[in-house]
């Protein structure tokens, strides 16, 4: 019987969650199936978790129920509670957890096989012996990349937040040489580690220095890369936490962990490669690039570009612009965010339509700190899906806008994209605000964005700077058309 | 005859193409609900997890594992809540828009 449950039922049950985090995923795809889709994977997991009970039987459950309530509890208070301004930095974190999660799973393997209950381990086995040369380098390969996901997470964490680290890279001298050592050295002691270390102890010591070494090169790796650039890292961390879950199913010989995992790889290199897309640039670039330090120039410092000729105009005189527009873009940038303004944006927008001009929304694909993240903190504000266009859709329909107002944007709008050869962000696809008949910037300064890059936008003549803080600008803008309404 | 070991990997290779396959055109609304679903499924690891803590006695290896208990439940629980959470603000929206804009 129990041989029944172990070989068949608990490996068919692994296989219909298998198929169910498929539909899942299948269904997040879709606006109309994506909750739907999200439960179903739920759904699946729950499944999984009642297979594996069912296959231990009668086991100790006070550490699992202690693990449970505690990361569940966790779990849910920061789910429930997250502002979606802030779900990047959440996002980096639950992939840390996951990618730490799969670490651990393969040391714990480790240290029970060879150091606690080293009865298969005859003495003097080496840890490819004891658990079988696949097993061995798969719980190398597990720390390995689960660890360099939880350093990564953490260090894209702070830099998301700008708690202790600024978003700004972090050029090391020597870094690339350091990161190469740091995996290279890590994978070559790893495995040296389980095919001829003979001792327990031994091995297992070996596999804590492959933990930090994937730790360190986690900060490593990361720490280079600019704030603007933390839309790749996170979908490329994303995919690396379903890589340590496969790696840990190869442990395990587990073939629902391989298969979940390796879904979860696919969906974060898809995303990866949609953002370097959006950018134009090359994951190589990215992660090596030390992005804004290429022009030479050192533009970086901040508020050091220098403007010439910038036109300012007051919220009254820009209300007067928006009352004889027929139709406006608005282009939300994460400073929108930043100041909390997506409600406000969408009262003026509603105010605007009810006046008759058409309104809608030009989100870049970066737009926010993370992919889609413009889009969510927008729905949050109950502006309708509909009015949301996509860069490549609403870039056309620029020339027949009135005005652009643009909104906590910076480096998304800079003509310096397609007319300045040698910019940082030369050939990055932007947003052709500047071919509407005015645009209007609402922006406390001219200080420069994620890309430290001046921003030439700003010196255009048909270009109004409204400055201030963007909720209270919008509001005025709201209370002057309302005025004019009445 | 197969060895288990390349069956796994059979597993994994194509694993990767159905997930390329199925994830094709996400629209950019669903791009940050796409990875936080797809992140709670990373939290599978939890199944490893539970092998790894099920005995009584505070070992090193019980601990490590109720360690990675609780890492991957944050990620499964917190994951699928805030997925859901932000789809059901799309949800209203088709309700109130009327418009089936499911691309």
């Amino acid at each position: 019987m129990n041989q029944l449950l172990d070989q068949t039922i608990v490996p068919l049950l692994y296989l219909v969650s298998a198929v169910l985090f498929i539909f899942g995923i299948k269904g997040l795809t879709r606006v109309r199936t994506a909750r739907r889709g999200n439960l179903i994977a739920a759904g699946a997991m729950l499944l999984a978790i009642v297979a594996t009970l069912l296959e231990l039987g009668v086991i100790d459950y006070r550490w699992i129920l202690a693990g449970v309530v505690i990361g569940g509890a966790v779990g849910a208070i920061a789910a429930v509670r997250v502002p979606m301004t802030a779900m990047p930095e959440m996002v980096a974190l639950f992939n840390g957890a996951g990618g730490g999660a799969s670490a651990l799973v393969a040391l714990s393997i480790l240290y029970l096989e060879l150091v606690e209950t080293p009865t298969h381990g005859l003495v003097g086995a080496t840890a490819a012996q004891a658990l079988g040369p696949d097993s061995a380098v798969s719980s190398i390969l597990s720390i390995l990349i689960g660890g360099v996901t939880v350093s990564g997470s953490v260090i894209a964490y702070l830099k998301l937040s700008e708690q202790v680290i600024s978003g700004r890279p972090v050029l090391l001298p020597g870094r690339h040489v350091w990161n190469a050592l740091l995996l290279f050295g890590g994978l070559a002691l790893g495995l040296w580690g389980v095919f001829f270390i003979d001792s327990p102890d031994g091995v297992f010591l070996a596999a804590v220095l492959v933990t930090v070494a994937a730790l360190l090169l986690g900060i490593g790796l990361v720490i280079p890369i600019g704030g603007a650039d933390m839309p790749v890292v996170i979908s490329l961390l994303n995919s690396y936490s379903g890589l340590a879950a496969s790696a840990t199913g190869f442990v395990l010989n587990n073939n629902l962990l391989i298969i979940s995992g390796a879904l979860v790889g696919a969906s974060g290199l898809i995303l990866t490669q949609i953002m370097c897309v959006a950018m134009n640039r090359s994951l190589a670039n990215v992660l090596f690039g030390g992005f804004g330090m290429d022009a030479g120039a050192a533009p970086a410092g901040g508020a050091g570009a220098e403007y010439g000729a910038v036109r300012a105009a007051s919220p009254e005189e820009a209300a007067l612009i928006l009352e004889s527009a027929q139709s406006v873009i608005f282009v939300p940038g994460y400073g929108l965010a930043v100041a909390q303004a997506q409600h406000i944006v969408r009262e003026l927008a509603d105010v605007l339509a009810a006046r008759g001009t058409k309104v809608s929304y030009g989100i870049h694909p970066v737009a926010g700190r993370m992919p889609g993240h413009m889009n969510v903190l927008l729905a949050e504000a109950d502006v309708p899906y509909e009015q949301l266009r996509e860069m490549d859709e609403i870039n056309p329909e620029m020339r027949d806008t009135d005005v652009v107002l643009v909104v906590g944007a910076n480096d998304v709008v800079n003509p310096a994209a397609q007319n300045t050869p040698g910019s940082p962000i030369a050939g990055m696809p932007v947003l052709r605000v500047w071919e509407a008949g005015t645009t209007m910037v609402i922006k406390r300064s001219l200080s420069s964005g994620f890309a430290g890059i001046k921003n030439e936008l700003f010196e255009y003549p048909n270009n109004l700077m409204i400055f201030g803080d963007a909720k209270k600008v919008l509001q005025e803008l709201v209370s002057e058309l309302n005025q004019a309404a009445a | 005859m197969m060895g288990p070991l390349l069956i796994s990997i059979y597993v994994f290779v194509l694993a990767i193409f159905v997930g390329f396959e199925i994830i094709t055109k996400v629209p950019p609304t669903l791009h940050t609900p796409l990875m936080s679903g797809a992140n709670a499924i990373s939290g599978i690891t939890i199944v490893g997890a539970l092998y790894a803590a099920q005995t009584a006695d505070p070992t090193v290896s019980n601990i490590l594992g109720f360690l990675a208990v609780a890492l991957a439940t944050i990620n499964v629980i917190g994951g699928f809540m805030v997925t859901d959470r932000m789809l059901a603000m799309f949800g209203t929206k088709r309700a109130r828009g009327g418009a089936e804009a499911g691309r």
